[in-house]
């Protein structure tokens, strides 16, 4: 069983139809994965007696043929707790945590018959752009295993990249959904802060993190949002909207559609051939009817150093409660409570999250605040009224996922300026709370180059309908990973 | 030389809600350890806090009370630090934006009224409660996450025969809102004071020392006239206050050095990202002040004015609000308001005080004490039998049953009394004979006589007043 052909549409076909049990394809997605994960190490840990006993109780039931999701096998990004499967966030602090609840889109998971397989590697607490900060695997990326995934949902990239899952879901802060599928060739989607509730994903930046879907096309990204979004009482951010039918309007239509093209998207620090490939997607848009037009998001450039800033000090009050007190790592032979502090996070932390947590502790601190966190608030608010200037006059914005194709492993981890600059064109996004999409744009020597889309507030739907018709308009997606035969 | 006193006073007071303040947990003083505990008071992987709507509104009912404007919009903050009781190693208080400032507060000393100001009041939640055994400490978080709201006195108070009445003042005016229970010995209401002098003129504060979780108004008093005479004596013997925190000795009566402060605690507070900004619309504060009963300064001037009680007896009546709503309960159904003021502040009292239990933890019922005050009033039973329905009263009897099943209504018809008297005198020729010889002391025998004739049910004025004509006419 791979999943490189078969969309969700045809799988649920084949489900209602009765050619494949839910049973027998969560099975074969064991199979494959003792394969194809022995080469790119999405999965951190697999959940598979409770996912057949799952997914055997679905067929006994019978697939709803109104849910696309039914019966399909899932994975999840291991900072989202899941209840009774070990949970880590991929530190050695929560190594052996198990969670006694459920984060709300995993109940909904539950609940409308998506078979959890497994937890997927990510960088420590979501922290970095490369998977490579887990404190247990390297994910390597199916298009050149030499290569990172990206990240921080690096795992939840390769397991749909890879054939493993026709879905995972993963967590963006500042690009963790779109860069990783981006850099796989695969559909990630950033949802409007507060569309989907966090309740239950292990927070990083509090007031950027969002869940999202990472599939193989549009149209199953947009059925995988659909059973995520909501309101939800136990998260007091997430949206009272109403949620729209995400998979409606999905026409290949998009004739007017205004889309703007933000010129600091396309200039230096932007890899030559990843510019090649969003020139050839300008034209395709222009091509289906669209208008794309030259704009400016004047602050974007501050966007990666207010970021690091706002996002690293919500995490050094977020990482607090990770004391060695209650749960997770505890170091041995402590001498006092102070000792239990300092030992318990200094030895389960990593370098990566250790970096952050300094960041952001000095830019809170009495006499720095004003300079640092407060003056970051400031850019947020700039960086706000330059995306709500250009959506006054256009529909979406478009331009690039990150600068370059995927790297080499071991080549920027060293050099954290050097990764923090991928983020570049992802962190305005979040700083701004807007849903952002990654969709495959085509290939620059042999990787897969990711365009991005930004859209309104709470206007997940016309991403959808212009990544759908870009999709439907070229194969980009189609294009798959060699794996050498295992697939 | 001469100085001049500033105590600021920092009172936390715990709200009486359902459920904590950011989790669904209950609110419940004496419960099992960690028994109200949930993911969220445990500061689990993933969870996030969720406001609690009743705090809000008892924030306003308190915001209020105080004559304090309140914030159309209020947000929390971080106050970050480690330690065991803090599960989430931060504290989610207010700090940029409380819900409310500027109210004020009016005491009165010696007679002298005068209005405290209060700087600002805010919501918080309180920790948990580390024990420490020999070997080991415990966590017990049921009280991690109960609402709290803090409330801070601007630099008015002078003496601390002021703090105390501050302390009287602000724990009346909380009570009577409903909000809180306003206990020290639950700990729903805790004092934290400082205080500084400096010499007279000088227009600078002095340095100030602290001290925390005083339980008792008394021993706010005290540790405060203490450490005012300490700091005088460092003065003037040339030496200098240092900054710190001490501690109250309640044997000794005196303060002992705890820590001196050095630079301020960076708590590095920041806007709580997991709670979007409250807004407090003017119809939701309308709406939440329709609901505060009237304050107990109100109350005391319908006493003295309506029922003509003295200043004395309302303040007494309006000590809590359970004493002032049964008083006005009573009155309602009837009862002579300076009988019922008697009554509540004599016997009712004393009963409480022999018991030790609370108005609300008795049987006595409004309409019962009403009862057995008419019935006083009317003359139907006499202050003898009274003794006796209050007893009964107090252990939830109705009082005119009661008295009608005993047979115990006073005797006030004088065709019934008369005979009565008639065969008493026949009895006693000497006694006549000596209130004939102005021997006055021979009247007292003969009601004497006459109350064991009726087993004291004879009404006592009438009895005399029979009495004395038959007494003239033979």
């Amino acid at each position: 069983m791979d999943f490189f052909n078969q969309d969700l549409t045809s799988l649920h076909a084949d489900l209602v139809a009765k050619k494949i049990s839910a049973a027998e394809l969560t099975q074969a997605t064991f199979d494959n994965m003792a394969k194809t994960d022995a080469k790119v190490d999405a999965f951190l840990n697999l959940n598979a007696d409770a996912a057949l006993k799952n997914a055997q109780a679905i067929d006994a039931k019978g697939i709803n043929v109104d849910n696309l999701l039914a019966g399909i096998p899932v994975g999840v990004k291991d900072n989202i707790v899941t209840k009774g499967l070990t949970t880590t966030a991929a530190s050695k602090m929560l190594e052996n945590f198990v969670p006694v609840y459920n984060a709300t889109v995993v109940d909904k998971m539950l609940a409308n018959d998506m078979v959890i397989v497994g937890k997927t590697n990510m960088d420590e607490f979501a922290m970095g752009g490369s998977t490579e900060n887990s404190a247990f695997k390297v994910t390597k990326n199916p298009w050149d295993v030499s290569r990172v995934p990206g990240g921080s949902s690096g795992g939840s990239a390769v397991a749909v990249a890879s054939g493993q899952v026709p879905v995972a879901y993963g967590s963006d802060t500042g690009g963790s959904i779109r860069q990783p599928a981006s850099f796989n060739g695969i559909v990630g989607m950033k949802p409007t802060y507060g569309r989907v509730s966090r309740w239950g994903l292990i927070a990083f930046g509090s007031s950027l993190d969002q869940i999202g879907p990472m599939t193989r096309t549009v149209k199953d990204n947009a059925a995988a949002l659909n059973l995520i979004a909501g309101n939800d009482v136990h998260d007091g951010t997430s949206s009272k909207r109403e949620v729209p039918d995400f998979t409606a309007g999905l026409t290949g239509d998009i004739k007017g559609m205004k889309i703007a093209l933000p010129k600091e998207y396309m200039g230096d620090g932007i890899d030559p051939k990843v510019r090649e490939v969003i020139k050839n997607a300008v034209k395709q848009f222009e091509d289906l009817g669209a208008t794309v037009e030259e704009v400016s998001l004047p602050h974007s450039r501050y966007g990666v150093s207010a970021y690091y800033i706002i996002a690293s000090s919500e995490a050094s009050s977020n990482l607090q409660r990770f004391d060695g007190i209650r749960y997770g790592f505890r170091a041995q032979d402590v001498k006092n409570l102070e000792d239990v502090y300092v030992r318990s996070r200094s030895e389960g932390f990593g370098d990566e999250v250790k970096r952050r947590i300094m960041l952001g502790t000095f830019s809170l601190s009495a006499g720095y605040y004003d300079a640092y966190f407060h003056k970051a608030g400031q850019v947020r608010t700039m960086i706000i009224d330059d995306f709500n200037k250009v959506f006054n006059d256009y529909d979406l914005i478009i331009g690039p996922t990150a600068p370059t194709p995927a790297f080499k492993i071991g080549d920027e981890i060293s050099d954290p300026v050097t990764m923090y600059m991928n983020d570049v064109l992802t962190i305005p996004v979040n700083l701004a709370g807007l849903p952002g999409m990654s969709i495959p744009a085509g290939l620059a020597d042999g990787m897969p180059v990711g365009l991005q889309l930004i859209g309104k507030s709470f206007d997940e739907s016309t991403l959808y309908k212009a990544g759908y018709a870009f999709e439907q308009a070229t194969d980009f997606h189609q294009a798959t990973p060699d794996l050498g035969g295992t697939n | 030389m001469n100085f001049v006193t500033t105590i600021g006073l920092e009172v936390h007071v715990e709200l009486k809600t359902n459920s904590k303040i950011f989790s669904p947990s209950p609110v419940q003083f004496g419960a099992e350890p960690n028994a109200n505990t949930n993911v969220i008071d445990w500061g689990y992987p993933g969870v996030l806090p969720t406001a609690n709507k009743g705090v809000v509104e008892a924030g306003i009912k308190a915001a209020t009370a105080l004559h304090a404007e309140i914030e159309q919009e209020t947000y929390f903050d971080r106050k970050n630090y480690f330690y065991p009781d803090n599960p989430k190693a931060y504290q989610i208080t207010q700090h940029e934006k409380p819900i409310a400032h500027d109210g004020w507060l009016e005491i009165e000393v010696d007679g002298q009224k005068k209005k405290i100001g209060i700087e600002e009041m805010h919501i918080e939640e309180d920790a948990g409660k580390n024990t420490h055994a020999s070997t080991h400490s415990y966590v017990d978080l049921n009280r991690q996450g109960t609402p709290l709201i803090e409330i801070v006195s601007k630099p008015d108070i002078s003496s601390p025969a002021e703090a105390y009445a501050y302390c009287e003042a602000l724990r009346q005016r909380i009570q009577f809102t409903g909000v809180s229970d306003v206990k020290m010995e639950e700990g729903s209401m805790r004092v934290d004071v400082n205080i500084s002098i400096r010499p007279a003129g000088s227009d600078t504060y002095g340095v100030k020392t602290e001290m925390k979780n005083l339980n008792s108004f008394n021993y706010v008093k005290k540790s405060l006239e203490y450490e005012e005479q300490r700091q005088q004596r460092v003065l003037m013997s040339g030496g200098q206050v240092q900054q710190e925190t001490r501690r109250f000795d309640e044997t000794t009566g005196k303060t002992i050095l705890m820590r001196v402060k050095e630079g301020s605690d960076d708590y590095r507070y920041f806007p709580e990202p997991d709670i979007p900004v409250v807004e407090i619309s003017d119809d939701w504060i309308n709406d939440v002040k329709a609901t505060i009963p009237e304050m107990p300064g109100s109350r005391r001037n319908r006493y003295v004015n309506d029922f003509g009680l003295t200043p004395y007896d309302a303040g007494v009546l309006t000590q809590t609000k359970e004493m002032s709503d049964f008083f006005d309960a009573t009155v309602a159904q009837g009862a002579d308001p300076k009988l019922t003021s008697n009554y509540l502040q004599g016997d009712v009292n004393a009963f409480l005080n022999e018991n030790k239990v609370d108005l609300q933890d008795t049987k006595l019922t409004p309409e019962n004490l009403a009862g057995m005050i008419k019935m006083i009033s009317d003359e139907t039973i006499s202050s003898k039998i009274a003794k006796k329905v209050f007893k009964a009263i107090m252990a939830g009897s109705d009082p005119v049953k009661w008295v009608n099943d005993k047979g115990l209504v006073q005797l006030s018809d004088p065709a019934q009394l008369q005979p009565i008297i008639d065969n008493v005198l026949e009895n006693n020729q000497q006694s006549i004979d000596d209130f004939k010889n102005g021997k006055d002391r021979a009247v007292g025998f003969l009601v004497g006589q006459i109350m064991k004739q009726t087993h004291g049910k004879a009404n006592p004025k009438v009895v005399n007043k029979l009495l004395m004509a038959s007494l003239q006419a033979r």
